[in-house]
């Protein structure tokens, strides 16, 4: 990609950033309807996205600024709230809506869904279900590829309620103990699920935590995708420089509920249109519009962005569903054929 | 299946883990070993040798990190490697089991495919002398109630030997069992002798009741058969090997003929898989059943609270005979 700070990059960045918005927008919409929950009750409406969907709006600086700075091979390991970093990661977006769809031409054949979507050709390992599970799993992919003597470099997303859990330390130790070539990043968007984590968490966050570890880091404006790349750009070349692990520490909000179905009625309305206010889309394109880029030019990328949604969301509503023996493929070779 | 070419060598059954992992490391560089204290040999002597042969990339000192040592595996087979994570005892692997039940387990279903974790987790089982409840545990069940996992328990320094190498083999994740107190028991070691996962062994033939066993209730089931009380009894002695997938066609074979089953196992009884090969034999060819576990209590320290959780010869000839003698 362009140089750092270039137009053409900041153009790329806000055209990434808009699709996966318009992405989210497009899954949020799909998964309502159906059944009754956080409150609310269930409609006639059929909801073609039938499991929890943890949405990234409002994060996509995070995702797209780090991602600019990974190559293909590199790898990623991601959280619940994963659809930003796997289309950021070069993951095809149809293929992404049919997941989603639970269909048997998504990714994971309609077994995983939203919440475990991956596209391991681009590198992409995986959304987990489990907070923090990512880490590890990071690490040890690290691990091989520094085993392995191969150039490559990992990146770790995990948000601040996942610093609360016993891997953030096992797995930040473990990396600075090897000097292996992670990126961990941390997708702060204040809340652990429905409980603001600043009042659930002791000392001065996780850059301090990391800095105990003797690891490296920068603390961010998350929601300004040009200040994420520029900071991510610098960590991943001391990390391709063999300089062990580094932490970035974005700061940014989630604009929806924990879940999609789930209003985020908890949170003060002040606090949220506060924060919508710092959109990273509108701090992308105000910034695009200083450099001289036109209102008509960023248009017709939001335009373009919506279109290839709106074909991902035709093409997954036609998508077959997975054929019941499915079920029992991919589990094991070993004793494979017996199921009691 | 040995051959004319055998290297017949007299083994302990921690030797034997140790040959099998060396033989395995020297011919895929793919493999490598993870977990504390590997480098001085690990606890029991089963590495011992490797880290110098094989250097600190393959024989991997960790942190007291199990929660990432699991984890890390799972991230390393999915980058390319094949890991072998040695738990310490399987008291400890109860710090990992997010990232062996949700993560290495479920990986390659919930992803559609797009990955394999060839994954082996040694968790040394079973009762060691006077380590009380947190190091003495035989929690086999729990691994064979999860799908996707694949669960052994060598009971001799053979199957150590050959039950290791088909389980590095294997490509999936494997939870591989040995026990604490087998590992200096030794025996001739056939290095010819190719294992597969799923086949039993039938070590004595019988005709009057079929004991169905593994790990260290083998041994002990065959000095059973020389109690008094079972004088006269006719009885085959099964090997299960392995607890998924196990051999349950040649457990319904011995039972049809036999007509009764006792399945012996050291874990705690109660929702131990004894009862799923009971059941399962139940249901097949409708023999009649028992089941000899360790009542559901916590392994005690003092000697004779400890007794109370053991298997012992006479308590298999009692069960035994108990079964043989009911109406």
């Amino acid at each position: 990609m362009e140089s750092v700070g270039s137009t053409s990059r900041l153009l790329n960045l806000y055209s990434e950033m808009r699709r996966i918005r318009a992405f989210e927008d497009a899954a949020e919409e799909a998964s309502k309807g159906g059944v009754a929950a956080w409150g609310l009750a269930a409609s006639d409406k059929p909801a073609l996205v039938r499991g929890p969907l943890h949405l990234s709006t409002g994060q996509e600086a995070v995702a797209v600024g780090v991602c600019a700075n990974l190559e293909r091979a590199d790898l990623l390991t991601s959280t619940h709230r994963g659809h930003g970093h796997t289309l950021a990661k070069g993951a095809d977006v149809t293929r992404m809506m049919c997941e989603l769809f639970g269909r048997s031409t998504g990714f994971n054949k309609g077994k995983g869904g939203s919440m475990h979507i991956a596209d391991f050709s681009v590198g992409m390992l995986g959304a987990n279900g489990v907070v923090a599970a990512g880490i590890p799993i990071a690490t040890g992919a690290a691990h091989a590829l520094k085993i392995r003597k191969l150039p490559n470099i990992v990146a770790c997303f995990f948000g601040d309620g996942g610093a609360n859990r016993g891997p953030f330390l096992e797995g930040l130790n473990w990396a600075q103990v090897y000097q292996l070539p992670v990126l961990f990043v941390c997708e702060d968007n204040r809340i652990s699920a429905t409980t603001p984590t600043a009042p659930m968490t002791a000392g001065d966050g996780v850059s301090a935590r990391a800095a105990a570890l003797g690891i490296a880091s920068i603390k961010v404006d998350g929601n300004d995708v040009a200040a994420v790349d520029q900071a991510a750009c610098g960590l991943v070349k001391e990390i391709r420089a063999g300089g062990g692990p580094r932490l970035l520490h974005a700061i940014t909000y989630r604009f929806k509920g924990h879940v999609s179905v789930d209003p985020g009625t908890y949170r003060d309305a002040a606090e949220v249109a506060a924060a919508k206010l710092r959109d990273p889309l509108l701090i992308s394109s105000a910034a695009l519009r200083e450099r001289g880029v036109t209102d008509k030019e960023i248009a017709q990328i939001d335009h373009d962005a919506a279109e290839e949604i709106a074909a991902a969301l035709r093409d997954a509503a036609n998508a077959p569903w997975p054929l019941v023996t499915e079920a029992y493929e991919d589990i094991m070779n070993t004793g494979a054929g017996v199921w009691k | 299946m040995s051959s004319d070419t055998s290297t017949a060598l007299s083994l302990t059954y921690a030797e034997a883990a140790a040959l099998g992992l060396r033989e395995a490391m020297s011919a895929d560089p793919t493999v490598v070993a993870l977990g504390e204290d590997l480098g001085r040999g690990g606890v029991f002597g089963q590495y011992r040798g490797l880290q110098t042969e094989f250097g600190r990339d393959r024989i991997i000192d960790t942190p007291i990190s199990e929660s990432n040592i699991m984890g890390a595996a799972v991230g390393m087979a999915l980058a390319g490697l094949r890991p072998v994570v040695e738990m310490r005892v399987i008291d400890f692997a109860l710090c990992a089991m997010d990232e062996l039940i949700n993560q290495a387990a479920k990986n390659r279903f919930m992803f559609g495919g797009q990955g394999r974790v060839p994954l082996v987790a040694r968790m040394p089982i079973g009762i060691w002398s006077a380590s009380a409840a947190q190091h003495s545990q035989s929690l086999e069940s729990w691994f064979a109630h999860i799908p996707g996992l694949v669960v052994v328990a060598p009971a001799t320094a053979q199957d150590n030997y050959s039950l290791l190498k088909a389980s590095l083999a294997c490509g999936d994740p494997v939870v591989y069992m040995e026990h604490k107190e087998l590992w200096p028991n030794a025996s001739t070691v056939d290095t010819n002798e190719i294992a597969v996962l799923g086949a039993a062994k039938t070590l004595q033939h019988g005709s009057d009741l079929t004991i169905v066993t593994w790990s260290r209730g083998v041994g002990l089931t065959l000095a059973a058969l020389n109690d008094t009380q079972l004088a006269g009894a006719s009885v085959e002695v099964i090997d299960l090997r392995s607890l998924w997938p196990w051999d349950q066609r040649a457990v319904f074979e011995s039972c049809s003929r036999t007509g009764r089953l006792l399945v012996v196992h050291e874990a705690v009884q109660v929702a131990g898989f004894g009862a799923e090969v009971a059941a399962s034999a139940a249901e097949a060819v409708g023999c009649r059943v028992a089941r000899l576990g360790a009542p559901r209590i916590p392994v005690g320290y003092a000697s004779v609270l400890e007794q109370e959780s053991r298997l012992s010869p006479e308590k298999i000839a009692r069960a035994a005979r108990a079964l043989l003698t009911a109406k």
